[in-house]
């Protein structure tokens, strides 16, 4: 079985591609999917560190991880709604360009 | 470091960098999808099969979906004019600063070394009374959060119809 | 007598442990566990394409009988004269759909369109190794999570959908995809709600651990099958709705309706690349019953003991056939519904039935000792049937005197 630093160093790799593609890309669902990764690699830690714990019958990594799949998903549906509408209103979905506060 | 997790990772990284760089939002989606796909068989290796399967049922199954439908209602007339990206160089910088540091604390800790346990006995049964006494606070939360998301997205993105009569 | 008839209903897993012996010789160490997989899915990939070959028969001349006229009845084998009154039609589209030339649109997605028939495939047949066919005979056991495998790879299939209609660069084809996605994720839900029903009752999500909650026999000869109760019953038909939405079956079929949007999706897909689409959904309609009849049904459990000597993946293989022939009825019977009256139906009528449906589950199984059977029969019935009709009225309500706007 790999070692926990296998799935560590792959979760940490995950992140930084994430936050690359966040920090960099200008379409706004682009970020959204940056940040998707984002949270998947966070998952992928939990479960890690779950199946190398002292006591994985507490199951509280599984836990945590079925959580935050519910809240990413929360989060995706919101984010785009939002995304959508401002797309309808600046016809543009660009994050330079909506850089007005006025509706 | 196993055969199988070798190429699960390789898979799962290699596809991440697609999304995160292709031209075409729709091929950044599907390798999106690829890369809930992987992590998935990933979570499969780590006995988690609840949690893998969920993933792809919520992931793929879902909130890929999702986000295709944002990219085809969002799309402009002509998506070749706008640049995909503004100076990348500063955000490479910073991710890979970060995955640097990342990578030096995991790998000069003690925890990284740990061996693995024989494969645990997880049920779903022990799940679903956990879910039902330890974890019955968050589960109540979770189910509100849920329905105020369901809410929030359809009233934000329904269209006002007295504004464009 | 007995042992007879129990190594016919055996007799494939005795097949498999002896080929496994055979070549245990032969196989490197490493090979084995995937020739052992190889070994379970063979008569999977034999047995239900051949089945779907023979629906697509079977289904021309039902359908044909039921508006009146003959269905296909020349074709035999072909290059012969043997005349099978019209079952060899399947080899001829087979053939024809080979030799067919095969059209990409200039515009197209290449890859993406190439990628999409392949990208609905693979999930179906995926879907079809937790079924348990017979006694011992399902092809992967997951007993913690089985009916959740076969859920989120079935959730997959949508995407191959969108990929479908999105790389066609055709708006019909757009339209079609998102109508089609639309539909599958809305009727996903009271499709898992109204298994969850029957995870509750047997305890457990692993398939051959639901049928084996159904073995036990009531009144001396009654399997105890999930349809028999109220509850059951009602979750069954609930099911069977969510399966035909699910599978863009008639009358839920607007996607790919030839009178409505050319062919939705699959427009511009020809030759061998729409077999594949055509056998993709034939099997996963196949799979969706395949996951009712093990449900609710009894999976491969003969209803009343005595006839129990019958095999039981005969047993499996005949209620499949009874709820394709179901299927093949209500496609020549019903009328299509349109995009808006289908996603009410599934919101506003099968989401509320599911959730009242797990309700009255519980109430089944909290009052099981203590109130004798007939009175949680009416009870579970009544509580039922009253949500149903009120339901119902709720739809009734739009149909009133047609108003016309300007011919008044």
């Amino acid at each position: 079985m790999t070692p926990l630093s296998g799935y560590l160093l792959v979760s940490a790799l995950l992140f930084c591609i994430g936050l690359a593609g966040a920090l960099t890309r200008r379409n706004a669902i682009m970020v959204l999917i940056g940040i998707e990764l984002m949270l998947n690699a966070a998952n992928l830690n939990f479960i890690a560190f779950w199946r190398f714990s002292e006591h994985p019958e507490t199951q509280t990594g599984l836990m945590f991880a079925l959580f935050s799949i519910a809240i990413a998903a929360a989060e995706a549906a919101v984010g785009l709604a939002l995304i959508i509408t401002i797309y309808r209103h600046f016809r543009t979905a660009n994050v330079d360009k909506v850089e007005e506060m006025k509706g | 470091m196993t055969l199988p997790f070798a190429i699960i990772a390789g898979l799962t990284v290699g596809s991440a960098i697609a999304a995160m760089s292709l031209r075409n939002m729709v091929h950044c989606a599907l390798s999106l999808v690829l890369t809930f796909a992987g992590l998935a068989g990933l979570y499969l290796q780590l006995n988690a099969e609840f949690v893998g399967f969920t993933q792809i049922l919520v992931y793929v199954g879902a909130v890929s979906i999702l986000i295709v439908f944002a990219i085809l209602l969002t799309r402009s007339t002509d998506p070749k004019d706008e640049p995909a990206t503004v100076t990348p160089w500063v955000g490479i910088a910073v991710a890979v600063g970060a995955f640097l540091t990342m990578a030096l604390a995991v790998v000069s800790s003690p925890v990284g070394k740990r061996v693995a346990a024989p494969a645990p006995e997880v049920s779903v049964k022990t799940l679903g009374q956990k879910l039902m006494t330890d974890y019955v606070l968050p589960l109540e939360v979770m189910a509100l959060l849920l329905t105020a998301a369901m809410l929030g997205a359809v009233i934000i993105a329904m269209k006002d119809k007295e504004g464009q009569r | 007598m007995a042992e007879f008839f129990q190594a016919i209903d055996q007799f494939p897993v005795t097949l498999k442990h002896w080929l496994m012996s055979q070549l245990q010789g032969f196989v490197p160490e490493w090979a084995l566990p995937l020739v052992s997989a190889v070994l379970s899915i063979s008569p999977i990939l034999a047995v239900f394409p051949l089945l779907f070959a023979l629906t697509t028969v079977v289904e021309r001349k039902g359908l044909g009988r039921i508006q009146n006229r003959i269905g296909p009845n020349r074709v035999g084998i072909p290059l012969t004269n043997i005349r099978l009154a019209g079952f060899g039609q399947f080899i001829a589209d087979g053939i024809k759909s080979l030799i067919k030339e095969d059209v990409v649109p200039r515009a197209a997605d290449k890859v993406v369109h190439f990628l999409a028939p392949i990208a609905l495939l693979i999930p179906v047949l995926l879907t079809y190794s937790v079924l348990p066919f017979g006694r011992n005979m399902v092809p992967l056991d997951l007993p913690q999570t089985g009916l959740l495998f076969f859920f989120a790879v079935g959730a997959s299939t949508e995407l191959s959908v969108f990929m479908a209609g999105w790389s066609s660069r055709n708006k019909y084809s757009l339209l079609g995809a998102m109508r089609a996605i639309a539909q599958m994720v809305s009727y996903e839900i009271p499709l898992i709600l109204s298994s969850l029903t029957v995870v509750m009752m047997a305890g457990t999500l692993s398939l051959a651990g639901i049928v084996e909650s159904q073995a036990e026999v009531r009144f001396g000869f009654l399997h105890g099958w999930h349809l028999f109760t109220p509850w059951g019953f009602v979750g069954f038909c609930l099911f069977l709705t969510a399966a035909a939405a699910e599978a863009n079956r008639t009358p839920f079929d607007l996607p790919e309706a030839e009178s409505e949007i050319i062919a939705g999706y699959f427009t511009e897909y020809s030759g061998f690349k729409f077999a594949i689409f055509f056998l993709a959904e034939y099997l996963g309609l196949f799979a969706m019953c395949g996951l009712g009849i093990t449900l609710f049904l009894g999976g491969w459990l003969p209803p009343f003991k005595f006839l129990g000597f019958i095999p039981s993946w005969c047993w499996f293989l005949g209620k499949l056939v009874a709820l394709i022939l179901l299927f093949i009825w209500l496609r020549g019977t019903l009328p299509r519904l349109r995009t808006d009256q289908l996603m009410g139906f599934a919101w506003k009528f099968l989401l509320p039935m599911t959730l009242i449906n797990l309700l009255v589950a519980a109430l089944w199984h909290l009052s099981g000792g203590s109130v004798p059977l007939a009175v949680r029969w009416v009870v579970g019935c009544a509580l039922l049937a009253v949500p149903y009709w009120l339901l119902g009225r709720g739809f009734e309500a739009k149909v009133g005197k047609r108003e016309y706007r300007f011919a008044n």
